[in-house]
């Protein structure tokens, strides 16, 4: 077993186009990472040049302590799950798993072994006189996993292997591959768009966009202590509310005015943010922390009263929207409380939980992120 | 009153439906009439020519169009579920019907010579056969059409299969294909005249014209007449085939080949295949159903060659196939029997190949 470090990756393709600009990345031995971020950030990429399916335009790609970038993919002692399972589909299931190991020129009786093993370990054992086609798409993606457990590499790589399953099938197959982590201890990088399967699944996160590293951390932290804007709207569902509004002081105390709102910020989240007194800033608060008044009714400030546009009902929560003007709030609340859409409803915020963002760079003023 | 009225109904209606009867049965009749006329006219008519070929242009391509909207009128206006029942018969019957007339009962009717003598006079029973099976030059030429099938079959496809293959990982992709893929546009008479010239043959000391003797002298070997060595001027006609039919197998399994999903190669990149690995193991058995379907239809080719033997040597220096030996016997002696019977027996031959392929294209259609 054994890292990976990314040091100043970069992928430039042949037209010009730069779609990796300068990663740097520390993935520790035994970590679950998972990059995430929106279609086009170029996690794949990144993932791929791991593999040694991509070439790296620049930089340094080490496994364990191997400098990797002119390694054959098939000497990086890394497997690698595809988002469409690639299974061979003239090869029974067996076949497919134990290919590799026979490319390998292992004594048959240990491939037979550890096929078996790893057959066990997914619940494929029935299954392997199957082919691919008459598996199904949960199955194959077992398959898919099957295929890299029995090398048992130092690297596992997943590419977005649960998104061509359908929803329940996905939450099945997050929590077992989450438990093969828990079991095998292998160093694993897994790709997806899925904010819900990065926050489930991994030990830490790198959130990207653009072929750059937004943030990478724990999935707590990236929740509690978002480095920007980006990452503070991308983590967590419904989003984080963001809006632009402009710090004021009055005395030691500190505002935060917007359009619709003006808010009286804690006096310890104030001191940290003296310098911005009178600049345009982006204040962000989570659906959850904006409150019935009901809850509260002894709070004496930051409250607003608005027209709810639509309210989506979950069950076990009740999402309120209100658009005031070109903008929108979404709030988190008790499904206990009557709220009908078209009535106005007096809502509180919990400025303990707020975020300010700087105006210009957008990076989070409050909390300054840990560097990996 | 009441009564009157509707017995003033009923006539109504009864007179409408007549009415509609003789419509129905008028219109048709009167279209008829009027392409019987004009047919009339154009045989036996003494317009300026041009005229008559305008009207006979017209008659047919208009009276082909009239006839289906003819019949397409007369079924609507039948209830809905004759309607849906004839319509596809009024679209596909004409062609079946020519069909028939020109394949089926030709074959038929060829089954039935080949148990005739020469001039279809005298039943023989399989007298016909019998010859085909133990003449000389008939089993001369079941050798060389299995040259043909052996040889033509697996080289065409072989480097169709070869070829594809490097186009697809080359910069070269285009330009190779259409070059290699030019020879399908010529006919097997076109390459015959061309191929002639290649297997040039002139005495030691003559300048030598033909392309591979010039090749062979410039490097010692004395002239060589190639297409009189035999049994290897057989296997020289066939890679005149192979020349032509090479590029329809490599643009097939070009398409084939761009349909492997890139990932299943990655996959086999990352299990630590090799490429020519990858090739054997990945590639080739996705795409094994058009390697059929390709090897069979050149199989089938191969199997009713004529064109290219009967330009190239007329079947001398024992090259004849069995297609050659068919249209010697039935025009060159005019024996009906013995030409119906070869043919019969090559129909034969063709009829498994055929399902083979025909079953292969059906699944590949399926798997969409």
């Amino acid at each position: 077993m054994a890292g990976v470090r990314l040091e100043k990756i970069e992928k430039t393709y042949p037209n010009g186009f730069k779609a990796v600009h300068g990663i740097d990345l520390d993935i520790r031995d035994g970590e679950f990472m998972v990059l995430v971020g929106p279609s086009g950030c170029a996690k794949s990429t990144t993932l791929r040049m791991v593999a040694g399916l991509e070439e790296i335009s620049g930089g340094k790609v080490l496994i364990g302590d191997r400098l990797v970038n002119d390694v054959e993919p098939k000497d990086r002692d890394i497997a690698m799950v595809f988002q469409n399972y690639a299974l061979y589909p003239h090869m029974t299931v067996y076949k497919n798993m134990s290919w590799v190991l026979k490319l390998k020129k292992k004594p048959a009786d240990e491939i037979d072994r550890r096929v078996r093993q790893a057959a066990d370990i997914l619940g494929l054992t029935d299954m392997l006189d199957r082919k691919p086609k008459q598996l199904s798409g949960g199955q194959m993606q077992r398959v898919a996993v099957g295929r890299a457990i029995v090398r048992s590499p130092k690297v596992f790589l997943f590419d977005e292997p649960l998104s061509n399953l359908d929803a329940k099938l996905r939450v099945q197959m997050r929590v077992e591959i989450s438990r093969l982590h828990t079991k095998l201890k292998n160093t694993m990088i897994y790709v997806t768009h899925d904010q819900v399967e990065a926050m489930t699944m991994g030990d830490r996160i790198c959130v990207m966009e653009l072929g750059r590293i937004k943030q990478v951390d724990t999935p707590t932290n990236l929740y509690r202590y978002p480095a920007n804007t980006f990452v503070a709207g991308f983590i967590g569902s419904p989003s984080m509310n963001i809006v632009s509004a402009r710090l004021n002081f009055d005395g030691d105390t500190c505002y935060v005015d917007s359009q619709n709102l003006h808010l009286r910020i804690p006096d310890d989240i104030g001191k940290k943010v003296r310098q911005y007194d009178g600049k345009a800033i982006y204040f962000g608060i989570r659906p959850e922390h904006i409150h019935a008044r009901e809850t509260n009714p002894e709070a004496a400030d930051n409250f607003f009263n608005m027209e709810v546009s639509v309210v989506e009902n979950m069950g076990n929560e009740v999402y309120l929207y209100f658009t005031p003007g070109n903008s929108q709030y979404i709030a988190r609340i008790d499904p206990d409380i009557p709220v009908r859409s078209g009535d106005s409803h007096e809502m509180w915020l919990d400025t303990n939980y707020i975020h300010l963002f700087d105006g210009e760079t957008k990076e989070n003023l409050i909390y300054k992120p840990k560097t990996q | 009153m009441t009564q009157e009225r509707t017995e003033d109904r009923l006539l109504q209606k009864a007179l409408v439906g007549v009415g509609r009867l003789f419509f129905t049965l008028f219109v048709p009749v009167t279209a008829f009439f009027i392409f019987f006329k004009i047919f009339i006219f154009l045989r036996d008519g003494n317009a300026p020519q041009l005229v008559m070929t305008l009207i006979a242009i017209v008659w047919g391509v208009g009276g082909v169009a009239a006839l289906y909207f003819l019949g397409y009128w007369l079924i609507s206006k039948l209830s809905g579920k004759w309607n849906k029942s004839l319509l596809p018969y009024l679209f596909v019957g004409p062609a079946l019907v020519i069909l028939a007339w020109y394949l089926f009962i030709p074959t038929l009717r060829s089954l039935y010579l080949s148990f005739f003598n020469d001039t279809s006079m005298e039943f023989v029973g399989l007298a016909n056969f019998l010859y085909c099976f133990t003449d000389e030059d008939m089993l001369i030429s079941y050798r060389n059409n299995l040259i043909w099938l052996i040889v033509g079959t697996s080289f065409a496809s072989g480097f169709g299969l070869l070829i594809a293959i490097l186009a697809d990982r080359s910069k070269f992709e285009k330009i190779s294909k259409i070059l290699i893929f030019l020879p399908m546009a010529i006919s097997f008479v076109g390459a015959g005249v061309i191929w002639r010239f290649v297997y040039e043959y002139k005495p030691a000391g003559e300048d030598q014209i033909g392309l591979l003797n010039a090749i062979y002298t410039a490097f010692g070997g004395t002239p060589q007449a190639w297409l009189m060595i035999q049994p290897w001027n057989t296997v020289f006609l066939v890679f005149i085939m192979v020349w032509m039919w090479t590029g329809y197998a490599m643009v097939i399994y070009s398409a084939a080949i761009k349909g492997v999903p890139v990932s299943l190669i990655e996959a086999g990149r990352v299990d630590g295949a090799g490429e020519i690995r990858i090739i054997a193991a990945i590639t080739i058995p996705y795409i094994k159903g058009t390697i059929i379907a390709v090897s069979t239809t050149i199989l089938i080719i191969t199997l009713k060659i004529f064109d290219i033997v009967y330009t190239m040597t007329g079947g001398l220096f024992d090259t004849d196939v069995v297609a050659s030996m068919q249209y010697k016997q039935m025009f060159a002696q005019h024996d009906f029997g013995m030409g119906s019977a070869i043919a019969v027996l090559l129909f034969i031959a063709i009829i498994p190949v055929m399902y083979l392929n025909l079953r292969q294209f059906g699944q590949q259609e399926g798997f969409k």
